[in-house]
């Protein structure tokens, strides 16, 4: 069958299985568009920002556990994803991007809307295409899907002049994949897998130090979970890893790194064993390198090789997918009726609940006065059963409702980790509702976020999105304030804003409906209301907190896991 | 310390920009590289020289591995290898060294490419690194107009190759 390049794109994307993307139109993929204007395959959300076309096929990526999938025009529409596609190459979110490109004739003449696109987004994607004739288009397609899932999945962008989506060929599906260059390794090796064991089960201080590796490989968190026990280790998770274990896991020692609890950053000091799975070693994880973890075995588990001794060296590496590692380390423990050393685990865990007692995240909210924004994460916590999924932009809102939400499930705290990109929020948010229509959304966000992409209320208007955003409103750039006040001698330079919108007008001028709340005493009735609104509409709930808290426990950047700042 | 390290790579658009582009994003050094296509020309083969620590080196391997258009990674340095590198360079003639000039071409196994006795010659020798920087030091005296060289090529020793498989 002959179709053109649009036709094609359209006819690959339904053979994909893709039933949502995020885009919007211009002139170079003004074919494509007429296209998808032909076919009900999938269904096209028009966003108002290319930026939020790139998140919110994150959230709905990372909701779902599907490829989130992304469609914007040549020149600005493509520089605009690029954010989107630097913070899901940092978030290992699987996401295939395409871009309109200016005719191939006109490439490299400065064309109106021309932008180098495959060499802007180079180290921002896991890897990019620049279609150069119209019978590449369906296996380049193919490709792009195949890498962006598989391995250490990332964002692809694939790059398509206008002339390429008008010219015409016979189309043919490439059933199978096969790329040389490009095979990620799977299974652990299985001599690395019973020495792994054999440390786990002489370990007398071991911790399991899980990331969004746990997210990625779908099923994997249950395996984490009877791993931990099976060794009766405990188990703290990155920001990123969140929900790997039930919040309230009898192994959980809650989130570590810079803003970690006091348990899970001094029992990674003291270990004698280091089990990382599906995790980085990232700064804002590991504080001072030569600090950290310093008398523990490192056992480290990974997709990616290179993630594996880049930072924090690993005596025991094990490249593969973590849910088939995990799989094969419960087998071979089971193999030998492995146990672990009891005795000793019993001192650890004594230690351990020493840690604990110090209850890091303790916070005072008085019964009057304003709002301490702790509060108002336990009480949608409460509110929620824990069970929504947690959106967030980037700050102390972020570092909050990771700290006292509570998550029982992985895929449900959706957060800007590795890049830190403050607009992330909104339209990851109503990507994630896109993408379960079912489940309840709630997006923290702070008063400095939520101007950075709040163009995306329209795109929830649009599509009747009952997300539920919560504005913890300190009237600051919270993160940034904290930081003026702990290391630059409270010189608050431009980290707040002399006119902030009236955001409860701003929701309903979006069509949304704005509340407000600033006293503790109404706060409950505010959000038991909010959670209450008719399903069709977004609700804005804009919350007066106090204006100057900081977010503890806190280790200083530069410093040691075990030099943090309680309060 | 000094790594030779061979790469191969799908011969396609933008490749040599994502393997230089890994080298400045991470902040490694490369010091020379060198990349043509083979007989199967969806191959190129290129040889690169970088410093760096064995911890550095490690991560420049496991990087490159990263891209995706790459096949295969190989750091020959520990392994028995060659290396030669070439060295094209115009320098003045005249009668009066002419002699001269051909013996150290001949000592060093050069040739003369192309001959303008009372004017210029250019020169083409292929040898080790080293040993071109001494030949580059030994012209300087006759007066070096201009020259060109590339990095060097590496091949680990042996009956073995580095190829697909």
């Amino acid at each position: 069958m002959k179709l053109s390049g649009a036709e094609i794109l359209v006819e690959c994307l339904k053979r994909e299985g893709v039933d949502t993307i995020f885009g919007y139109p211009g002139g170079a993929v003004l074919q494509i568009y007429d296209a998808i204007f032909k076919q009900d395959h999938f269904k096209h959300f028009l966003v108002r920002h290319e930026q939020g076309a790139l998140h919110a096929a994150s959230g709905y990526a990372r909701a779902s556990g599907k490829c989130g999938v992304a469609l914007v025009t040549s020149g600005p529409g493509a520089t605009n994803a690029v954010t989107g596609l630097a913070d899901a190459l940092a978030d290992s979110t699987p996401i295939v991007c395409f871009s309109g490109q200016v005719p191939s004739g006109l490439i490299g003449n400065d064309a109106f809307q021309e932008a180098d696109v495959v060499g802007i987004t180079r180290s921002a994607t896991k890897h990019n295409f620049l279609v150069k004739r119209v019978e590449d288009l369906a296996l380049i397609i193919r490709q792009a899907f195949h890498i962006a899932t598989t391995g250490r999945p990332g964002p692809v962008l694939v790059d398509i002049p206008k002339d390429i989506s008008i010219n015409i060929c016979e189309f043919e599906w490439p059933e199978a994949v096969n790329m040389r260059s490009y095979q990620p390794v799977t299974s652990g090796h299985p001599g690395q897998i019973k020495k792994a064991v054999k440390k786990m089960l002489s370990a007398q201080r071991p911790v399991i130090y899980s990331g969004g590796g746990i997210m990625n490989a779908s099923g994997s968190a249950v395996l984490l979970r009877e791993l931990s026990h099976a060794l009766n280790a405990p188990v703290t998770n990155t920001l990123m890893g969140l929900g790997g274990v039930p919040y309230d896991d009898s192994h959980f020692l809650g989130m570590l790194g810079m803003h970690g609890t006091y348990e899970a950053n001094m029992a990674v000091s003291h270990c004698d064993l280091l089990v990382a799975v599906g995790a980085r070693f990232d700064d804002r994880v590991t504080g001072k390198l030569e600090a950290f973890a310093p008398d523990a075995t490192v056992i480290h588990i990974d997709v990616d090789p290179s993630s594996i001794s880049k930072n924090v060296h690993a005596h025991l590496p094990i490249v593969g997918d973590v849910k088939i590692v995990l799989g094969q380390l419960l087998e071979e423990i089971a193999r030998k009726n492995g146990q672990p050393d009891e005795a000793a685990l019993a001192l650890w865990w004594e230690q351990v609940a020493e840690w604990r007692a110090v209850d890091s995240l303790h916070f005072e909210q008085p019964e009057r006065g304003t709002i301490k924004p702790q509060t108002v994460i336990r009480q949608v916590h409460a509110l929620t059963e824990g069970d929504a999924i947690v959106v967030t932009d980037v700050g102390q809102h972020q570092m909050w409702a990771a700290q006292h939400y509570g998550f029982r499930k992985p895929n449900r705290f959706l957060t800007s980790g590795g890049l830190g990109t403050m607009g992330y929020g909104l339209p990851a948010g109503l990507g994630a509702q896109i993408a379960m229509p079912d489940e309840r959304v709630v997006i923290f966000t702070g008063d400095a976020s939520i101007q950075m992409c709040i163009q995306e209320l329209a795109t929830m208007y649009q599509y009747k999105l009952p997300v539920v955003i919560i504005i913890l409103n300190n009237a600051y750039m919270g993160m940034v304030r904290q930081w003026q006040e702990m290391f630059y001698e409270s010189r608050y330079s431009h980290s707040y804003f002399d006119a902030l919108p009236d955001f409860v007008k701003l929701a309903e001028a979006f069509g949304g409906v704005g509340m407000r709340v600033d006293k503790v005493a109404d706060l409950d009735a505010t959000l038991k209301a909010a959670f209450e609104v008719d399903g069709e509409r977004f609700v804005l709930v804009d919350v007066a907190v106090s204006r100057e808290e900081n977010v503890y426990p806190m280790v200083p950047a530069g410093a040691a896991l075990n030099e943090m700042v309680l309060s | 310390m000094r790594h030779t390290i061979t790469v191969l790579v799908e011969n396609e658009f933008g490749v040599l920009t994502r393997v230089a582009g890994l080298f400045s994003a991470r902040g490694y050094n490369i010091e020379t590289l060198n990349v043509a296509p083979l007989q199967d020309k969806s191959i190129s083969r290129m040889t690169l020289v970088t410093r760096g620590d064995e911890h550095v080196i490690e991560q420049i391997k496991k990087q490159l591995n990263k891209l995706i258009p790459v096949i295969k990674v190989e750091d020959i340095s520990h392994a028995v290898h060659l290396e030669r590198g070439m060295l094209m360079v115009k320098v003045k003639a005249c009668s009066d060294h002419c002699d001269e000039l051909l013996e150290l071409v001949e000592r060093y196994g050069g040739e003369v490419l192309d001959d303008h006795i009372d004017s210029h010659m250019i020169l083409e020798f292929t040898d080790k690194v080293d040993v071109l920087d001494a030949i580059l030091e030994a012209l300087e005296p006759f007066g070096i107009i201009e020259a060109t060289r590339t990095g060097p090529l590496g091949m680990r020793r042996g009956a073995e190759g580095f190829r697909v498989d």
